[in-house]
């Protein structure tokens, strides 16, 4: 049974020639499990490697080999499951999903079906514009990573690498609780972010770590529900996006011409930004799941669940709770900020014993401009945290401006170092002392005895004074004490 | 000297132990035993002469130093499901040609580790699919037995360890290793006068072993006394880290439990097992088998284990469900045979086509039709349930008990080609299946001949992992029985 959970937000809503749709998505994400060896084998899970050089006899499924359970992939699922907010089953069974291909040694994957290790859950998404989103989670369950098929390397034949074979992956299944693409986006950014910080899954998505089957259909705004395509395997974000727009477009266009959406499965071409056909549910695999025989249900006690609990790091939606309650900052800055637990940890170790506005200002500012355009994460962006709140103590004590400290943070961007150092061996220290200060000002103003006559009528050229001062000093002047000193000396 | 191959494991044993000859000597013995009578009964496959010989001297080389372990030095026979390490490992099947494992089964491993020398890989049905050994894919074994009074025709040793059987029986081997997915040991040992237990699911490991049905396989011996299984399964059993499904516990001294004093022992007798028709001689065993335990001291109660008729259909259902799925492995891509075609579906299809026999074909087909969409519930599912009930008739059972004693087979050996319906083929294991379905552990005990001069067996069911009680049942039904008769040589 299917309920809708969501009230249809006009937002959402992708006008066609009759009128208003609604889309409804489901996503099953598949995320490796970061783990040191396979799921039911002690080969390597490690990536790349010569083909074939992590494949043990139970990978391979050579006769009379048996899996045994990997432990430490069965805390990773139960972790997960305990990060999604998800009921925990303490027993839950392995099915074999029966299907021919190279790729899949056994002729069978070992899956859960009827009953997986994790039950409902919950992802929250803060939406930009709809504020908080609420999306279901199904289930979790895990299973095994088949091989790969290599049609290119050798003329006229396909050739099977069975690195993958056997890795442990968790899908993740989603209710249909997604009414746009942009929400599918922020869900599985959301999921990935929580993996990272629970150290389940990498979520790297161009090693295929993370991948996910977009469930899509389209229907008049909070109506029955239509009938949904499954589009397989895509293994970006940006491309599920695009997938679901291109997939909603093409079955509005069919429900308006009176047709009718076929269920079936649709590969995303990335090239031409189409979805195609793949099989139709004629053609849908008849599975044959049933129990595994050669595997005991799994069974663990409340005990090893909360030794797993208790070992959970704070969680992305906790975390920025906290930080708006810690530091003052805006939900906005807050959520930027949690999305890489690196960030978060960086931006932490700059705000001790500062002004974490200021400090968001500057991590969430200038620093992540910089790892924007390098391409990295601003943890990784080539300045410490340490650097970056040296930088801030020198404008907390009027040792430079705000101004000249981006021109040191370029600097050390540029040529590495410790501000302190670098505001000394450049001279940029802010000038206080307000005698030097008055000089220049007194000199402005006999340069330009006319203006200084008509700023007590135009109050607002005061700032141009104060830029001629600035510019005078070498930018080094002390701006509270230009306006200060200006404002006496002009009789304003 | 007389002639080693006419001593049993225990004396072997004795005589390896007191120097009386060695191992070399009684394994080059058994070497010209089967160069001589294989062809004529077609038991082994493959004969590792030269392994064997190298086995034995590195055992005489420990005996003589007062060393050894408990089968130190004692030739066997070896299933063709186990994997070998660089020997014959095909499961009888064609579509395994060529493939010579790279790694040693946990059940061999532990007779190498307690001594034994491997004399080489026996025949049986293929992927242990039949109950006559007439399915391997290297034909027909023959059953040394035959019927007195002229009729001089071929029969078969039953199966599927049909191989182990006849080879043991025909003294080609001191003892064999089999397997029982649904009365594979205990059919093919009461069809050649010998001893054979399928101990309880999970005392073997089945790491290594060929895969029939997962939830039924269990590996044991075919032996010429029961004090012998005993020794056998003593090294075959052991827990197994890489089997799950193998118990995490110590393997008791079987020997130890054959004290031959059954006074006091409760004994059922599950009325459900009195089939219509059966044959006047399995009747009359059957209840001389009962007296004897009686005379012995047992006390002998009337079981009802209500579910019984259900089984065989049941079986039916599991254990081919669990092989289209378990064979779904011979694709022709990584090892075995390979019959190629451009197209990959194709090349599965002449692949599979070719390297599967009809048995197994008929059980994957029926297989994957009980697991398939719209299917599943009315046949997989209610299978499972009625195994369920199945234990559940035993566990009540046992509640009053300490053993069963059944028949182990309807019939004795019969021709090759005399049964012909698949079905009526499956009605060899009638008796055994049951017990495989439950998990529970079954002996076959020779017990007497039938009007023909056949040996007929009785069986006894244990409780789980209680295989000691069977031992000390079966060694009292041993003695009673007295059996002494040995197939006429005519190999």
């Amino acid at each position: 049974m299917i309920v809708d959970t969501r009230t249809p937000n006009p937002k959402n809503f992708i006008s066609g020639a009759t009128g208003d749709w609604e889309l409804v998505i489901g996503l099953e994400v598949h995320a490796q499990i970061t783990s040191k060896s396979k799921l039911f084998s002690a080969s390597s899970t490690s990536f790349g490697g010569e083909p074939n050089d992590h494949v043990s006899l139970v990978d391979a499924a050579m006769p009379g080999m048996l899996p045994v359970i990997n432990k430490y992939c069965v805390e990773q699922a139960v972790r997960t499951g305990l990060g999604l907010k998800a009921k925990i089953n303490k027993r839950s069974v392995f099915d074999r999903k029966n299907y021919f291909y190279p790729d899949l040694p056994q002729g069978y994957q070992i899956s859960q079906f009827k009953d997986p290790i994790v039950g409902e859950g919950t992802v929250h998404l803060d939406m930009p514009e709809d504020g908080a989103v609420e999306v279901g989670i199904e289930r979790l369950h895990m299973e095994q990573d088949a091989g790969k098929s290599i049609h290119d390397l050798v003329p006229g034949k396909s050739v099977v690498d069975l690195n993958r074979s056997g890795v442990a992956l968790m899908e993740i299944v989603s209710k249909p609780d997604i009414r746009s693409a942009d929400e599918a986006k922020a869900y599985v950014t959301k999921l990935r972010t929580i993996l990272r910080y629970l150290g389940t899954c990498d979520g790297n998505m161009e090693e295929g770590s993370l991948r996910a089957d977009v469930n899509v259909s389209v229907r008049e705004p909070g109506g029955e529900f239509g009938t949904r395509c499954e589009i397989k395997n895509v293994n970006s974000i940006r491309f599920i996006g695009q997938a679901i727009d291109y997939e909603a477009r093409r079955q509005i266009d069919i429900l308006e011409d009176g047709g009718e959406i076929d269920q079936e499965t649709r590969l995303f071409d990335p090239k031409s930004g189409v979805t195609r056909s793949m099989r139709s549910k004629e053609e849908a695999h008849d599975y044959r799941y049933f129990p595994d025989p050669d595997l005991l249900p799994l069974e663990f006690d409340q005990a090893f669940v909360d030794e797993i609990a208790a070992s959970l790091p704070e969680l992305p939606d906790e975390k920025q709770a906290r930080m708006i309650e810690q530091y003052g900052l805006s939900a906005y800055d807050a959520g930027l900020l949690v999305d890489e637990p690196e960030t978060a940890a960086f931006f932490e170790a700059v705000a001790e014993g500062r002004d974490a506005k200021v400090a968001v200002n500057w991590v969430m500012g200038d620093l992540a401009a910089h790892a924007n355009q390098v391409g990295k994460p601003v943890a990784d962006a080539g300045i410490s945290a340490g650097q970056l709140g040296s930088l801030i103590d020198l404008i907390a004590d009027g040792t430079i401006s705000g101004k000249i400290a981006k021109d040191v943070l370029d600097i050390m961007i540029a040529e590495g170092g410790e501000p302190a150092q670098i505001v000394q061996d450049k001279g940029l220290k802010q000038v206080t002392d307000t005698g030097a200060i008055e000089a220049i000002i007194d000199e402005v103003i006999a340069e330009n005895p006319d203006k200084a006559a008509q700023v007590k009528e135009k109050p607002k050229m005061a700032g141009w004074f104060v830029g001629q001062v600035m510019q005078k000093s070498g930018g080094k002047a002390n701006p509270q004490a230009v306006n200060a000193i200006l404002a006496q000396k002009l009789g304003l | 000297m007389s002639d080693l191959t006419e001593l049993n494991l225990a004396q072997v044993r004795e005589g390896l132990r007191g120097k009386d000859f060695t191992s070399r000597e009684i394994t080059d013995a058994y070497l010209e035993a089967i160069d001589t009578s294989n062809a004529a009964l077609n038991a082994y496959i493959t004969v590792t002469h030269d392994k064997a010989r190298a086995m034995a001297d590195a055992s005489d080389a420990k005996l003589a130093s007062g060393e050894g372990g408990a089968l130190e030095g004692v030739p066997l026979g070896i299933k063709d499901l186990f994997a070998t390490e660089g020997v014959h490992t095909q499961a009888c099947s064609h579509i395994l040609d060529g493939f010579e494992p790279t790694y040693e089964s946990t059940v061999t491993q532990n007779l190498w580790d307690d001594g034994a020398v491997m004399l080489g890989k026996l025949n049986m049905d293929e992927f242990a699919m039949g109950s006559s050994n007439e399915t391997s894919y290297y034909g027909n074994v023959v059953n040394p037995w035959r019927r007195s009074g002229g009729d001089n025709a071929p029969l078969v040793p039953g199966g599927s360890s049909g191989g182990s059987a006849s080879a043991t029986a025909a003294h080609l081997c001191v003892a064999a290793t089999g397997t029982d997915t649904g009365g594979s040991i205990r059919q093919p040992a009461a069809l050649t006068g010998l001893v054979g237990i399928k101990p309880t699911y999970g005392r073997c490991s089945r790491w290594g072993i060929v895969a029939f049905a997962s939830s039924l396989d269990q590996a044991g011996p075919l032996t010429r006394t029961v004090r012998d299984s005993a020794i056998m399964l003593n090294s075959m059993a052991s827990p197994d880290p890489k089997d799950t499904t193998c118990v995490d516990m110590p393997v008791p001294d079987y020997e130890a439990a054959l004290t031959g004093d059954v006074r006091g022992l409760k004994v059922g007798i599950p009325k459900e097992y009195r089939l219509d028709g059966m044959p006047d001689e399995i009747e009359t065993l059957w209840q001389q088998g009962i007296d004897w335990l009686r005379s012995a001291g047992a006390e002998i109660k009337d079981v009802s284990l209500p579910h019984t008729k259900y089984a065989l259909p049941a079986y039916y259902i599991v254990a081919p469900a669990e092989a289209s799925s378990n064979l779904a492995r011979y694709d022709g891509v990584r090892y075995g045979l390979r019959v190629p075609d451009d197209d990959v579906v194709a090349m599965y299809e002449k692949t599979r086509s070719e390297g599967f026999g009809p048995e197994v074909k008929r059980r994957v087909l029926i297989g994957t039709y009980v697991l398939s969409a719209g299917y599943y519930d009315a046949y997989y599912l209610r299978a499972q349930k009625v195994r369920t009930l199945i234990k559940r008739d035993f566990e009540q059972a046992f509640e009053d008990v300490d053993v069963l004693l059944t028949p182990a087979t309807p019939s004795a050996a019969f021709a090759p080609g005399e049964i012909t319906d698949p079905v009526h083929m499956y009605l060899n294991d009638i008796f055994t299946v049951t017990v495989n379905m439950a998990g529970l552990p079954g002996i076959a005990v020779p017990a007497g001949l039938d009007p023909k001069g056949l040996p007929l067996g009785l069986q006894l069911i244990g409780k789980a992992f209680d295989e000691e009680t069977l031992f000390r049942t079966a060694g009292v039904l041993e003695e009673a029985a007295d059996f002494t008769a040995r197939p006429e040589k005519w190999w």
